[in-house]
């Protein structure tokens, strides 16, 4: 049986955190077996090209070790500025908000998921 | 001050913050906040301009080691905006168009911050020297596209 991680990000992360939470959660991806990996960035007034990186490394590293990651409560101000970047979310699901992500997860990986642990980053 | 399109540009206020550490990105990023609200730029256009800014105080501090960033709330033809100026004294860029393509980085990042930031401003204006380093120029209007 599988279960997920939800990681809230609450403030716009300094990148020495935004690494941090990267090493952060692939390693709790392994330590607790998640097949899924929830990011809720409703929180996040930017995300640029570094982290938007992070957010594809998380995926990476997530698919490596079999788990899924959905990115959630993106703003849509944010959404557009990263399209205009020229950004693309590789490999990782987008979902309006943390229940609708939980519904993709459970789609994805079926019903017999719970969840695993919270896990907040935090930058202050 | 002397602008394009035959009008001319007023600074109505100047700020200058020093670029050093990390930590400065995030100040940075306040304050072009701060002034985005203060012109009353919509929600979108805020985003597009902090992002524009972060991009470019990364890039200062990582091929540069840190430099200046002028922050000025501007008028123009009865129209406000926010211009920042990114100054450093780093190793500047050899090929400034090779630079503006999307996906060329010398530091093994995406390459999306120059031609991304580009398209995320109404108006940008680069100057580099190999040797002496890179001035950036950007400007987003109150009410830009
Ligand atoms: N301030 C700067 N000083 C020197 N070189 C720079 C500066 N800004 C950007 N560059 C050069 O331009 C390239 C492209 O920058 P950018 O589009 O931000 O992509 P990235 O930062 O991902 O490499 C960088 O890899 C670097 O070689
Ligand atoms: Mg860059």
């Amino acid at each position: 049986m599988g279960s997920f991680l939800l990681v809230t990000i609450q403030v716009d992360l300094y990148d020495r955190l935004a690494l941090n939470l990267e090493t952060d959660l692939i390693r709790m991806v392994s330590e607790t077996d998640a097949r899924g990996v929830l990011i809720d960035i409703s929180a996040v007034g930017l995300v640029d090209s570094f982290m938007g990186r992070i957010l594809n490394n998380i995926a990476t590293m997530s698919r490596i070790m079999d788990a899924e990651t959905v990115v959630v409560g993106m703003q849509p101000a944010v959404a557009i500025t990263l399209v205009e970047l020229g950004l693309t979310l590789a490999g990782v699901h987008t979902a309006l908000n943390v229940e609708r992500g939980m519904e993709l997860l459970h789609k994805r990986l079926g019903s017999d998921v719970r969840e695993g642990g919270r896990f907040y980053g935090n930058s202050e | 001050m002397s602008g394009k399109g035959g009008g001319f540009m007023v600074t109505l206020s100047k700020d200058i913050i020093e670029i050093t550490r990390e930590q400065d990105v995030v100040t940075l990023r306040n304050r072009v906040k701060e002034l985005a609200v203060k012109i009353g730029m919509s929600l979108l256009g805020q985003t597009k301009l902090i992002t524009a800014a972060s991009e470019l105080v990364r890039n200062m501090l990582r091929y540069a080691g840190g430099g200046k960033v002028t922050l000025e709330v501007v008028l123009r033809d009865k129209v406000t905006g926010v211009q920042l100026t990114f100054a450093d004294e780093g190793p500047g860029i050899a090929d400034i168009r090779l630079a503006m393509q999307d996906g060329y980085s010398t530091g093994k990042s995406l390459g999306l911050g120059l031609p991304g930031t580009k398209r995320l401003v109404n108006e940008f204006s680069i100057q580099s020297e190999v040797g002496k380093g890179t001035t950036i120029t950007v400007i987003r209007w109150k009410n830009g596209l």
